[in-house]
Parts: structure tokens; C-alpha cells; sequence
């Protein structure tokens, strides 16, 4: 076996084993096995999660940071051992940067509301990048219209890379905040966040990193990247739906006002005046997501076990397989091919609308996104209403992409092409 | 899978690959766009309508299949017709894009019953009908299928 088949087979033996922690993957659709290739809208959840949730509504549902009963005082433990993991995840500093929140759209405008509507003024500036999910662009958009500040946009090439020297030539005096993504959701690309992080520190401004399609295929390390704001959701990284991550650092979240008002961010309250609650609780109005903050605590050991860095490789080893493999389809064209990226293959065919590539391919049982992926200023970027996509994740086989690729080349049978 | 012949006839690709009546009504008296956030499907269609009947009509837009072609069939089959007419079409079509149901009047439209077993792709198939309906009351903000 040539070098390549053989690293492919290995990993494939380890995703097969994987496999069989996820319920779901048995499933057939229209007769025929599942191949789940949307991972980049929402991945599947193992075992451990789905049972972590049920086992606390079955043992220990309770309200946290309330009871005196022993209930509640398992939910607490429960709920602050997941911030705990969290923080060592991406290596916070402390369990009080961890902020929860109901995904990264959440944690985004947090910070546009709280720290951006306090501090711009009119003829300040923003940078993001073409490439930002509409999460990254609108609550910027939202804020600017509320202060009179200006989004600025750093551009990308034709690889669907970020160009440095035009986001150099962006950064001024009048610069107070970069919002760039990590890595991109419709493109794969990975961003050089720890660059574009030291740029931006060089004239102080902060930079907050949406790590939504990042978090569960590349080790994040928050304070290395030296990032102000880090946001991701639980269920891209085979968590729970509706729980999602605000990492900031304490100097700034201190700094700045609560985002919602509510039970649990307040220390007391009078109707002569209210002190808040000290981080993370300040940002946490209300009863949490308890079942989603144990559920992504569980998600969390779950991918720590396995490790990255395996499924890292993992992904790589699919992206290196799959890729000629749909290159070569004549008429076929994937759209984002940065020289670092994750396995998400975006790609267009001749004469087919990817909504149609969408729907025979899910007739052979392949599950993949068809739209603009929230990025229509990207697709305009590339003169496309829409793209198909592809995106793998750690359960994902060789064999898989196999049928990925026959499923294509059925699209264009169906099509006469 | 119910076959993909159903939701993929003939007439579908024909029209998709050849649409009828595509481009600028240039003496258009009514217009309308109709956009599918969720796909990216865009169309924009253009009336001309005197004393009631529907005397021009012509379409642009982007889409996949299922919309381009629908929207071409439309064309077609709504020229000539009165407003009322055109709308009672909208209903046969819509009707039939959920249910399944072929109608007597569908003629040529029959093959959009193909989708009702793709919910999916319903909005697709109706994007065109419901824009024609709001060119004929002018409206002026794009129709959206969400």
C-alpha cells in the first residue's frame, strides 16, 4: 500500500471505532446508510452527552446557585465543573472568563452590546474580514448604526485567504475593535488569528476570534493567540444545541456593563440602585441552560479524550483524500482552497444549482448544506448565489467520501452533464 | 427515496436548461422580485397587463432547477390569461406542489406535483407563482418565501 492509502486505512479503523459512540450514524435515510457531511451547520452527539443530559433531568434537576438542598448543590457542582473544563479546553486563565451564553451569535452580540455600544462613538472604527458569518457582520452593523461607528472590511483572494497587507492597511488610529473569524464556515479556511492578533495589539485595539467553526478541529489556546474574546457554540463541538461560550479577558469583562439584567447577575437590589454580580455571573442573567452547560461539559471530556490533535489528523487525512477526488470531476469547482484549511469542501458544478446537488445527493443518504451558509457577502466575494458543502467531522470514514463523490457524479447523470 | 424522476422530469430540465420568456419586459406595467433567502433564489418578473388580461410577461433571475423552470412554465401558461385566471393557477400549482393532487386544469404543470414529496423544495416551486402574485398587486418590497 502506498503511504498515503496506509495512513488513510488507519484512521479510518480509529473513525470507525469513534463511530460507535454516536446513536445517530446507524440511522438509514431514504433506505440507504446516513453519510452526515453537514458537521459545519451541527455535529452529532455522542453518547456521553446524550446521557449526561438525561442523567441530570432523570437524577439531580435542580436550579443552580440557589438551594440550600442537595439537589441544587449537585446541579452547582455539575454546572461549575463543566466551566471548569471549558477553561481548560482553551486554557483560560481562570473559570471566570468562561462566560455561558446560547451560542457564539450570543457571545458576538454580547460584546457588540456591552463592550462596543459603551465605548464607540461616531467615526470610530471596526475590522471584519469578507469572509464572517452573517453572526460576525450583523451585530456589528447593529452597533454602528447605534454609535455611528464604521465597519471596515478586510478583503480575501481568490484562494478565499485573508490579505494581509489590505487588513494591515485597514488598522489606524481610529481602529477600537477586530472581529475576524477563526476559520471560515464556507470556505475551510484557517485564519492567521495569532498574527492578525499581535497587528492589532501593536496599536491596542482587541480582537474578539469567532471560533464557532474552529473549536471542534483545531486545539484552541486562548491565551497563546492572546486574544480579547474568544465565542463558540457547544453544538458544533458535538455538544448540546442552545449552549455556546463567551471567553473574555477578566480586565475587560470587568470593565464592562452587563449585557441582559436579570436573577443571578445581581449581588442586591433596591429600587434606590442595584450592585452587580461579580464574572462570570455578571453576564448570566436569568436560569441557565443547565442540561446544555452538563451536556457540553461532557462534550467537552469527550473530545479531550480522543484529543485534537487525533482528530486533527483524522480530518486532514479526509480533506487530502476527498479533494482530488472531487477536483477531478469535470465541471466541478471547489470554492476555497487556502493553503491552511480544515476539511470543508464548498464547491459549485456546471448547469447544477447546488439546492438540486443538495437534494440527489441526499437521495443516496449524503447530508450537505446547500445555501449561502450565512456568508452572502462572501458568495458575492465570489459571484455565486450558493454553494454545496461538505464538512467533516471525527466519525467521518474514507468509504464516506467514496460515496460522496459517486453521489456527485449521479448529480451530473441526472443532470445529462 | 420516492424516485427522483418524479421531482427531475423531462419538462423540468427542458425548461431549466432553455427557459421561456427569460429577460427584460422592456413596456412591463407591473413588476416584482421574489427572493428565497434560504437557497439564494432570486427571480424578478415582469408583467405586462392591460384591461385585466396578462398581454406580456417575461423573467429573470437565478435559481436552481425546480424554481428556473417553474417560473418558465409560469410564463407560459399565464400569458394571455385574465388576473383571475393567473391567480387560480397559483392556487392549482400551489396545491399541487403540497399535496400532490394533479388538478384537471394543470396541463403542462403537472409535472411541479413531483416536489410535494420534497418539502424541502416546495418554496422552490412556488417562488415564481407567489412574485407573479404580487406583481399583479404591485408590490413593491420583495417577496420573500420565509
Amino acid at each position: 500500500m502506498k503511504l498515503l492509502d496506509r495512513l488513510i486505512h488507519h484512521h479510518d479503523l480509529q473513525a470507525q471505532f469513534w463511530r460507535t459512540e454516536f446513536p445517530i450514524l446507524k440511522t438509514k435515510v431514504h433506505g440507504k446508510p446516513l453519510v452526515y457531511l453537514d458537521n459545519a451547520a451541527t455535529t452529532q452527539k455522542p453518547l456521553a452527552v446524550i446521557e449526561a443530559e438525561t442523567k441530570y433531568y432523570r437524577d439531580y434537576n435542580a436550579n443552580v446557585h440557589r438551594g440550600i438542598h442537595a439537589l441544587s448543590q449537585w446541579a452547582t457542582d455539575a454546572f461549575e465543573a463543566a466551566r471548569t473544563k471549558v477553561q481548560r479546553l482553551i486554557n483560560a486563565a481562570s473559570p471566570s472568563e468562561i462566560i455561558f451564553v446560547r451560542g457564539a451569535t450570543e457571545a458576538i452580540n454580547l460584546v457588540a452590546q456591552s463592550y462596543g455600544r459603551s465605548r464607540l462613538q461616531a467615526g470610530d472604527e471596526l475590522i471584519v474580514s469578507t469572509m464572517e458569518h452573517h453572526s460576525n457582520i450583523v451585530p456589528w452593523q447593529m452597533v454602528c448604526q447605534q454609535t455611528g461607528a464604521i465597519l471596515r472590511v478586510a478583503p480575501i483572494n481568490d484562494k478565499g485567504e485573508l490579505q494581509m497587507d489590505a487588513f494591515d492597511a485597514l488598522l489606524n488610529e481610529r481602529t477600537r475593535l477586530v472581529a475576524v473569524t477563526h476559520v471560515s464556515n464556507s470556505l475551510g479556511t484557517i485564519n492567521p488569528v495569532r498574527d492578525i492578533i499581535e497587528r492589532a495589539h501593536a496599536r491596542n485595539v482587541p480582537v474578539l476570534v469567532d471560533g464557532a467553526q474552529a473549536i471542534a478541529h483545531r486545539p484552541v489556546d486562548v491565551r497563546a493567540l492572546d486574544c480579547d474574546f474568544y465565542a463558540f457554540s457547544g453544538h458544533k463541538l458535538y455538544g448540546p444545541t442552545g449552549i455556546g461560550v463567551l471567553y473574555g479577558k477578566t480586565a475587560l469583562l470587568d470593565a464592562m456593563p452587563p449585557y441582559q439584567g436579570g436573577g443571578e447577575m445581581i449581588s442586591s437590589v433596591s429600587f434606590e440602585g442595584t450592585t452587580y454580580n461579580t464574572l462570570p455571573f455578571k453576564f448570566e442573567a436569568g436560569t441557565p441552560n443547565i442540561a446544555g452547560v452538563i451536556g457540553l461539559g461532557a462534550a467537552v471530556d469527550y473530545v479531550t479524550n480522543i484529543g485534537l490533535e487525533a482528530i486533527v489528523a483524522h480530518e486532514e487525512a479526509l480533506l487530502v483524500y476527498a479533494t482530488p477526488l472531487l477536483t477531478k470531476v469535470s465541471g466541478l469547482r471547489i470554492i476555497g482552497t487556502a493553503a491552511e484549511k480544515t476539511g470543508i469542501l464548498s464547491f459549485v458544478m456546471e448547469g447544477i444549482h447546488p439546492h438540486d446537488i443538495g437534494t440527489i445527493l441526499d437521495g443516496e443518504g449524503v447530508a450537505v448544506r446547500a445555501g449561502h451558509h450565512c456568508t452572502m457577502p462572501l458568495m458575492e466575494r465570489f459571484g455565486i448565489p450558493a454553494t454545496a458543502r461538505a464538512s467533516f467531522a471525527l466519525y467521518n470514514t474514507k468509504q464516506e467520501v467514496d460515496v460522496l463523490v459517486a453521489a456527485v457524479h449521479k448529480a451530473k447523470e441526472v443532470f445529462g452533464r | 427515496m420516492t424516485d427522483l424522476r418524479e421531482l427531475y422530469q423531462e419538462t423540468i430540465f427542458d425548461h431549466y436548461r432553455q427557459p421561456r420568456n427569460y429577460g427584460r419586459l422592456e413596456d412591463a406595467n407591473r413588476k416584482a422580485e421574489g427572493y428565497n433567502p434560504l437557497c439564494g433564489d432570486k427571480v424578478t418578473l415582469y408583467l405586462r397587463v392591460e384591461d385585466g388580461v396578462i398581454r406580456d410577461v417575461r423573467f429573470e433571475g437565478t435559481g436552481c432547477a425546480i424554481a428556473t423552470a417553474s417560473a418558465s412554465l409560469m410564463t407560459e401558461s399565464i400569458k394571455g390569461k385574465r388576473e383571475g385566471e393567473a391567480l387560480q393557477l397559483l392556487a392549482t400549482v400551489h396545491q399541487m406542489a403540497t399535496s400532490g393532487t394533479i388538478a384537471g386544469d394543470a396541463g403542462k404543470l403537472r409535472v411541479l406535483a413531483g416536489v410535494h414529496e420534497f418539502p424541502e423544495r416546495v418554496k422552490c416551486a412556488t417562488l415564481a407563482w407567489h412574485t407573479m402574485k404580487a406583481a399583479l398587486e404591485n408590490v413593491a418590497q420583495p417577496v420573500s418565501t420565509e
